[in-house]
C-alpha cells in the first residue's frame, strides 16, 4: 500500500465579493483527494474552474474556509464548515429564499506554515510575472536559500546555486543574469530551480508549460519526470491541457466549477470516463492525427460555464449535462468509488 | 466559371521588420496557392512569422513592418499594388479576418448589433439600416448564438470568450467573404468551447464553399479541420503539403520533431516525449543557411551555409532540407546507372 503524503477532505474556499450577500465565489466545494507519495496527480478542468485555487489553497497561499489538510500524517489545517443555509428576504421583491449564512465557528487547527514551505513547493504558470526583475537569477534561488538558512558559507551557497541551475540545465554564469535575459523556457526553468532550492517534498506545478512554445514545452516536462525519478518528488500537476497532464501523472482528477467530479488512475480515466463531463473533455481534446479526428465522433457541449459566484443547483453540470434528470438539479451527487481507484461525483452511476 | 487559376497566390513573400536594432526578416520568401474550398493551415511557433504573413496579405502590417518583395494575387488582382482606399473595400468585404482575442477586437463602447450593421454598410452602400439588421440577426442565428434580439443590444463585455468569438466570425462572414483568415481564432478558449468552434466552422466552410487560411500552433486543431498544411520556422516555410503527409510522412526534421513531442491524449502507454533541443532562432541574429539547423539532429555542414532549395515530395508535398536534396540525388543517379 502505498503512504499518503498528503490528503485534502471536504476542503472549501470561497471568495467573499463585496456589496453581495452570501458567500461570494464559491471556487472550490467539498473537495476531498489524498496523493501518494512520489505519485504525480493531475489535475483537469476549464479556466474558472478553481484547479489554481485549489492548489494554492492545499500549499495555504489561499486561507481555506473550511475543510482539513493532512500533510506526511500531520492535520496542518482543519476548519469547521462555517455557513448553513437560512431563508432571507429578498431586497426587490421581499419573497425569502434559502442562502448561505455565515455562521461563528471556532478554528480547530491551523500549524505554523514555515517550517513546511521548505517541504511544500509551487512552480508558477507565468514565469516572468514570478521572477522578481530586479534581482539576478542567482539571488532569487539563493534567497530561498537564505530564508531557511540551508547554507553556512558564502562558498556553499554559490556551490548550491551552481548545481541548481546545473540541474535545471542553465549554465554557472547565468547567475549573474536578470530574468528579463533569458527566454521563457529558461525563466520557467529558473523558477523550478528556485521551487527545488529548498529540497522540497512536494510540488504544486501550476500549469508550468501552458505559456512556453510548443518545441520547448515537451522539454520542461521531461525535466519535470527527470526531476521526480532522481530526487523523489511529489506533484500536483496543474493543466488545462488534457493531453500533457495525461502524459504526466499517474491520477487525474477531473474539476468543474469548483468541485472534482471524478478522480481515477490515468489509463482508466482515458479508456473508461465514468461521468458525463469527463466524456465531453476527452472529446474535445483535439488528436494531431488526421484519420483518427475524422473518423470520431465528439459529444459537444452546449452553452459556457455558469458563474461560480451563483452556482447552479444540486450537480453544479447538471445546466449543460445532456443526461441530466430533475434529481440532478435537486440535490448534488456524492463523490465516491465506484470501482477500486476510481472516484466520481454523477447521479447517473447510481442506478 | 472565375477566369483566375487560384482564389489566392503567394508567391515568394518577404516581410521584413525595420527596428532599430536592425532589420528582422519576419517572413523570409513563402510561397502558396489557396483555392475556394479549401483550408489551409499555417503552422509554427511564437514568432516563426506566421500571423506577419497573413497580415500582409490583408495589408495590417503594422510600421515598421515592410512587404520587400514576391506578390500576392487574390481573385486575379495584385493586392500589393492595391491603394489604401481599395484595400479598405477588400478588406471585410471579399477577405475577412478573425483574430486571436475577441475582447480585443470587439469594440467595447458599441454594442454587439452596431458593430455588424457598421461592418456590413461599410461594404454595401444601398442596404438599408434596417435590413442591415435583419441580416446581423440571421449571421448570429447562424453562428449558434440564440435570443439574438437581445443580443443585438449588449456590449462585448456581456458576453462570454466562446460568444465573443462566435460574434467575431458573424461579423468576418457577414459580407459574404471569398477569403478567411483566422489568426489562432481557438486559442484563447476553453478545449470545450475550442470544440464549440471549429464545429462551428467546419459546418460555415460546407455552407459558403470559402477558402480558410488557418493560423494555429496547435497541430491537433490542424489534423481536425485542415485539407492541406504550411509548417513555418523562423520565417521560412520548411514543408509544405496535404494534411496527411504532413502528420503520416513528415518531410522536415522541424515537423517530425514537433508531432513526435507532444503528447497524445488517447496514448496507450506512457512513452517519454523526444522534445527537439535548443530554443527557437533569435530573428536578429538568424542563423546562416537552414534557420532550423542548429536545433536539427541531422544538421550536416552545409546546413549551416546555405538556405536548402524546396525539393518536390508528391502531389502538393515539398519541403525544404538538404536531408531530402541528398535523397533526389541519389535517386536520380541510381536511375541514371540502371
Amino acid at each position: 500500500m502505498a503512504e499518503k503524503l498528503l490528503e485534502v477532505k471536504n476542503l472549501y474556499k470561497y471568495f467573499p465579493v463585496k456589496g453581495v450577500k452570501g458567500p461570494g465565489v464559491q471556487a472550490v466545494e467539498n473537495v476531498s483527494l489524498f496523493i501518494n507519495k512520489g505519485e504525480t496527480l493531475g489535475l483537469v478542468g476549464e479556466s474558472g474552474c478553481g484547479k489554481t485555487t485549489l492548489g494554492r489553497t492545499i500549499l495555504r497561499l489561499h486561507e481555506p474556509t473550511a475543510g482539513q489538510i493532512i500533510y506526511g500524517g500531520e492535520t496542518i489545517y482543519q476548519h469547521e464548515y462555517p455557513f448553513e443555509e437560512k431563508l432571507v428576504e429578498g431586497e426587490k421583491d421581499g419573497a425569502s429564499r434559502p442562502l448561505l449564512v455565515k455562521k461563528r465557528v471556532p478554528r480547530e487547527k491551523s500549524v505554523d506554515m514555515f517550517p513546511l514551505r521548505r517541504k511544500m513547493q509551487i512552480i508558477f504558470q507565468d514565469p516572468a510575472a514570478s521572477l522578481d526583475p530586479r534581482m539576478t537569477v542567482g539571488e532569487i534561488i539563493g534567497e530561498a536559500i537564505d530564508i531557511h538558512g540551508l547554507c553556512k558559507t558564502k562558498a556553499e551557497r554559490t556551490e548550491r546555486i551552481k548545481e541548481l541551475l546545473d540541474r535545471v540545465g542553465l549554465n554557472t554564469e547565468h547567475a549573474n543574469r536578470f530574468p528579463h535575459e533569458f527566454s521563457g523556457g529558461q525563466q520557467q526553468r529558473v523558477g523550478i530551480a528556485r521551487a527545488l532550492a529548498v529540497e522540497p517534498e512536494f510540488i504544486v506545478c501550476d500549469e508550468p508549460i501552458s505559456a512556453l512554445d510548443v518545441s520547448i514545452q515537451s522539454q520542461v516536462v521531461n525535466m519535470l519526470e527527470d526531476m521526480q525519478q532522481d530526487l523523489g518528488l511529489t506533484y500536483l500537476f496543474i493543466a488545462h491541457d488534457l493531453s500533457v497532464v495525461r502524459h504526466i501523472s499517474s491520477r487525474i482528477g477531473v474539476m468543474y466549477l469548483g468541485s472534482l467530479v471524478e478522480l481515477a488512475e490515468s489509463y482508466e480515466l482515458n479508456k473508461n470516463p465514468l461521468h458525463p463531463y469527463t466524456k465531453t473533455l476527452l472529446s474535445a481534446v483535439p488528436v494531431p492525427d488526421p484519420e483518427v479526428s475524422r473518423s470520431r465522433q465528439r459529444i459537444v457541449l452546449e452553452g459556457d460555464i455558469p458563474s461560480p459566484m451563483n452556482p447552479p443547483s444540486g450537480c453544479r453540470f447538471h445546466t449543460r449535462c445532456p443526461y441530466a434528470t430533475e434529481k440532478c438539479a435537486q440535490c448534488a451527487p456524492e463523490f465516491k468509488e465506484h470501482a477500486p481507484g476510481h472516484w466520481a461525483a454523477c447521479h447517473l452511476l447510481d442506478q | 466559371m472565375s477566369e483566375y487559376k487560384h482564389l489566392l497566390e503567394v508567391e515568394d513573400l518577404h516581410v521584413s521588420f525595420f527596428t532599430p536594432a536592425g532589420e528582422v526578416k519576419a517572413v523570409g520568401g513563402i510561397s502558396y496557392t489557396l483555392d475556394e474550398d479549401e483550408v489551409m493551415g499555417i503552422v509554427g511557433e511564437s514568432g516563426s512569422g506566421k500571423s506577419q504573413e497573413a497580415y500582409a496579405i490583408m495589408g495590417l502590417l503594422q510600421s515598421p513592418g515592410k512587404v520587400i518583395g514576391g506578390s500576392i494575387t487574390f481573385e486575379g488582382e495584385d493586392v500589393l499594388a492595391k491603394s489604401k482606399k481599395e484595400m479598405t473595400e477588400l478588406r471585410g468585404g471579399r477577405a475577412a479576418m478573425i483574430f486571436q482575442n475577441p475582447m480585443t477586437s470587439l469594440n467595447p463602447v458599441y454594442t454587439i448589433g452596431n458593430q455588424l450593421v457598421e461592418a456590413l454598410r461599410a461594404h454595401d452602400k444601398t442596404i438599408s439600416e434596417e435590413d442591415a439588421a435583419q441580416r446581423a440577426m440571421e449571421m448570429l442565428t447562424m453562428v449558434g448564438i440564440n435570443n439574438v434580439e437581445q443580443r443585438m443590444k449588449q456590449y462585448p463585455h456581456e458576453l462570454s470568450g466562446g460568444m465573443r468569438q462566435r460574434v467575431m466570425i458573424a461579423m468576418g462572414l457577414i459580407c459574404h467573404p471569398k477569403l478567411l483568415i483566422a489568426d489562432e481564432p481557438t486559442t484563447a478558449l476553453d478545449v470545450t468551447i475550442q470544440a464549440q468552434i471549429l464545429e462551428l466552422m467546419k459546418d460555415l466552410q460546407k455552407k459558403t464553399h470559402m477558402g480558410i487560411i488557418f493560423i494555429t500552433h496547435n497541430l491537433g486543431v490542424v489534423a481536425e479541420i485542415c485539407d492541406k498544411v504550411c509548417v513555418m520556422y523562423a520565417g521560412k516555410m520548411v514543408e509544405q503539403g496535404p494534411v496527411d503527409d504532413i502528420f503520416y510522412s513528415p518531410a522536415h526534421p522541424y515537423t517530425e520533431g514537433l508531432l513526435r513531442s507532444m503528447p497524445r491524449v488517447d496514448a496507450d502507454s506512457h512513452e517519454r516525449l523526444i522534445p527537439i533541443e535548443g530554443t527557437p532562432v533569435d530573428m536578429l541574429n538568424p542563423p546562416e543557411g537552414c534557420p532550423f539547423a542548429p536545433r536539427c539532429p541531422y544538421a550536416m555542414k552545409v546546413c549551416l551555409q546555405k538556405m536548402p532549395p524546396y525539393v518536390e515530395l508528391g502531389e502538393d508535398h515539398r519541403s525544404a532540407c538538404w536531408l531530402r536534396v541528398q535523397e533526389a540525388l541519389e535517386k536520380k543517379e541510381g536511375k541514371q546507372d540502371g
